[in-house]
């Protein structure tokens, strides 16, 4: 069993936490967004091995957040509220 | 020297101590040039190189594996093979491998103990049962073998199942198919190796792709942990890792890698003679020729290439398992293991041309791509080939991603993966 560490909760269980996706994948916004550019956002994954920068929720306290991980080790790197994203 | 199986073979070599047996395949350098490379030695790498050979006459082909062949998903899945799915062209793609699967032993000369002992997917309610009904009619116009079963008829075949009044998950009948059952994973991993080597297909193992030779915006080959191996036609297969070498190709596909677990039980004695499936347990078990109880579930939760499964999956596995044979408590579990498999939204694999010209792709078979590895090597060896998809490897391209063509078997079928 895994702890995971919720910015706001502090480390919980592994199980109360929903992956969401890459950190990063902007929604095209515009009326002219090429179809390959949507296709890219719902789709396309960078899934990488190694360091990975995802958006996971705390489905307890509903937040959603920026946590760094290695895909093989499962080491957390880091976890920020998404709002200190943009400041970090 | 003794080169094909057959009764009088083993009898041969049984008179001479074994002592003939050639190798079943040879393991030679890699030559600085190919026809055509296939990345990954899993069953569907195998079986394309065997299926370029044979169908194609193309078979100046290397095969490269950084690990040992069918040391992947290939050999650690739970061999269940069936063609049970909804929309028409995933019957197309598992109805053709599923055929192939029952004459493959004979092709290949190998025998992949195919055992069509049949599948029950379990319904646990009278909604289940209405959709267990609409799957079937399904199967049956698309032309696959499949019967609404009766709760009489799931305790005909599963009869240790827990059909006690208070279980947790009654049961109200079931989806069956009885062409389906298991292969041995390995033999169909060394069958294919064995008859594609004596076509002439290079099987290189302990051999990394570390990177493509991209030259004109096309690729050209490919550099290996033993030296670079040109060719202008290169297919990839390589399952979990599809996206670890896609950047290196410098493009992203539609995939997230996920461990998927199974585990085995010490060998008992014959109790179980079908595969048994369980959606609302999240468990599927057979019992192996040697005796052991096959237990497999759901993908674990988080994204990973650890290989090894975690344990709060494992314990959900169990609980369902118990569940529904509560007889199996007394067993002790010998092996728990994980492969990393590539996951799909629309839990249907990817078959095409790649966003580099001359590399092909063969991926996404999430879950469940055991089954199918004679139709992606026929697929794949065909798009190697030809340069172009047939009917029914079209649907499966990449580009069902932009034009929203998606085949959703997750929905359809109710396979989770
Ligand atoms: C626990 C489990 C249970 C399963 N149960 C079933 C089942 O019952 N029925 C079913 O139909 N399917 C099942 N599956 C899925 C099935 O095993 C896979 O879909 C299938 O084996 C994929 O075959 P493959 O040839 O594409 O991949 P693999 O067999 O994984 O082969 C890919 C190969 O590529 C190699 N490779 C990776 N990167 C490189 C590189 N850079 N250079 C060279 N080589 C590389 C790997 O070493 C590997 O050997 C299961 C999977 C798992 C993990
Ligand atoms: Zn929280």
């Amino acid at each position: 069993m895994q702890l995971f560490p919720c910015p706001f909760c502090g480390p919980r269980d592994e199980t109360e936490f929903h992956y969401g996706g890459d950190a990063g994948n902007a929604r095209p916004e515009g009326a002219d967004v090429p179809i390959e550019r949507w296709a890219g956002y719902l789709y396309l994954r960078s899934n990488p091995k190694g360091t990975a920068r995802e958006i996971w929720v705390h489905m307890n306290c509903g937040e959603f957040f920026v946590m760094e991980r290695d895909t093989v080790t499962h080491k957390v790197l880091s976890s920020t509220a998404l709002g200190g994203e943009h400041a970090a | 020297m003794t080169r094909r199986y057959s009764a009088l073979s083993l009898f041969k070599e049984g008179l001479a101590g074994q002592t003939g047996w050639k190798q079943a395949w040879r393991s030679p350098e890699p030559k600085p040039s190919y026809d055509a490379i296939i990345i990954g030695g899993g069953g569907h790498g195998l079986a394309t190189a065997y299926y370029l050979a044979k169908n194609h006459n193309i078979s100046r082909v290397a095969v490269v594996e950084k690990g040992w062949i069918g040391g992947g998903n290939t050999g650690r899945n739970t061999t269940v093979v069936r063609s049970n799915y909804y929309y028409p062209e995933s019957v197309e793609l598992y109805g053709l491998a599923h055929r192939l699967y029952e004459g493959l032993a004979k092709d290949l000369n190998y025998n992949v103990m195919l055992s069509q002992r049949g599948m029950v997917n379990l319904c646990h309610s009278t909604a289940e049962m209405e959709i267990g009904a609409r799957t079937v009619n399904a199967m049956q116009i698309n032309g696959i073998d499949a019967e609404l079963f009766s709760p009489e008829d799931v305790r005909r075949v599963a009869p240790i199942y827990n059909f006690s009044p208070d279980a947790r998950f009654p049961v109200f009948g079931g989806i069956w198919q009885g062409r389906a059952g298991t292969a041995r994973h390995d033999a169909v991993a060394w069958g294919y190796a064995r008859a594609a080597s004596r076509l002439g297909v290079d099987i290189i193992q302990n051999c990394e792709i570390t990177d493509f030779i991209i030259e004109g915006g096309r690729c050209r080959g490919v550099q290996t942990s033993r030296g670079a191996i040109r060719s202008e036609r290169i297919g990839m297969a390589v399952a979990g890792h599809s996206s670890v070498l896609a950047a290196k190709a410098g493009f992203r596909l539609p995939i997230n890698s996920y461990a998927l677990q199974a585990c085995v039980s010490e060998p008992v004695k014959p109790i179980l003679d079908t595969v048994v499936l369980s959606p609302g347990c999240g468990v599927y078990v057979s019992q192996s020729d040697k005796g052991e109880i096959v237990i497999g579930g759901g993908l674990d939760r988080i994204p990973s290439y650890a290989q090894r499964g975690n344990l709060p999956t494992l314990e959900t596995v169990i609980a369902g398992l118990l569940e529904m044979f509560p007889i199996f408590g007394q067993l002790k579990l010998m092996r728990q293991w994980a492969g990393i498999v590539d996951v799909v939204p629309d839990s249907s694999p990817i078959i095409g041309e790649s966003p580099l010209p001359n590399l092909f792709l063969n991926c996404g078979w999430g879950t469940g791509g055991f089954k199918a590895i004679p139709a992606g090597g026929t697929l794949l060896a065909n798009l190697l080939a030809t340069g172009k998809h047939n009917d029914i490897s079209r649907p499966f391209d990449l580009d069902r991603f932009a034009t929203g063509r998606l085949i959703d078997e997750a929905a359809g079928s109710g396979i989770a993966h």
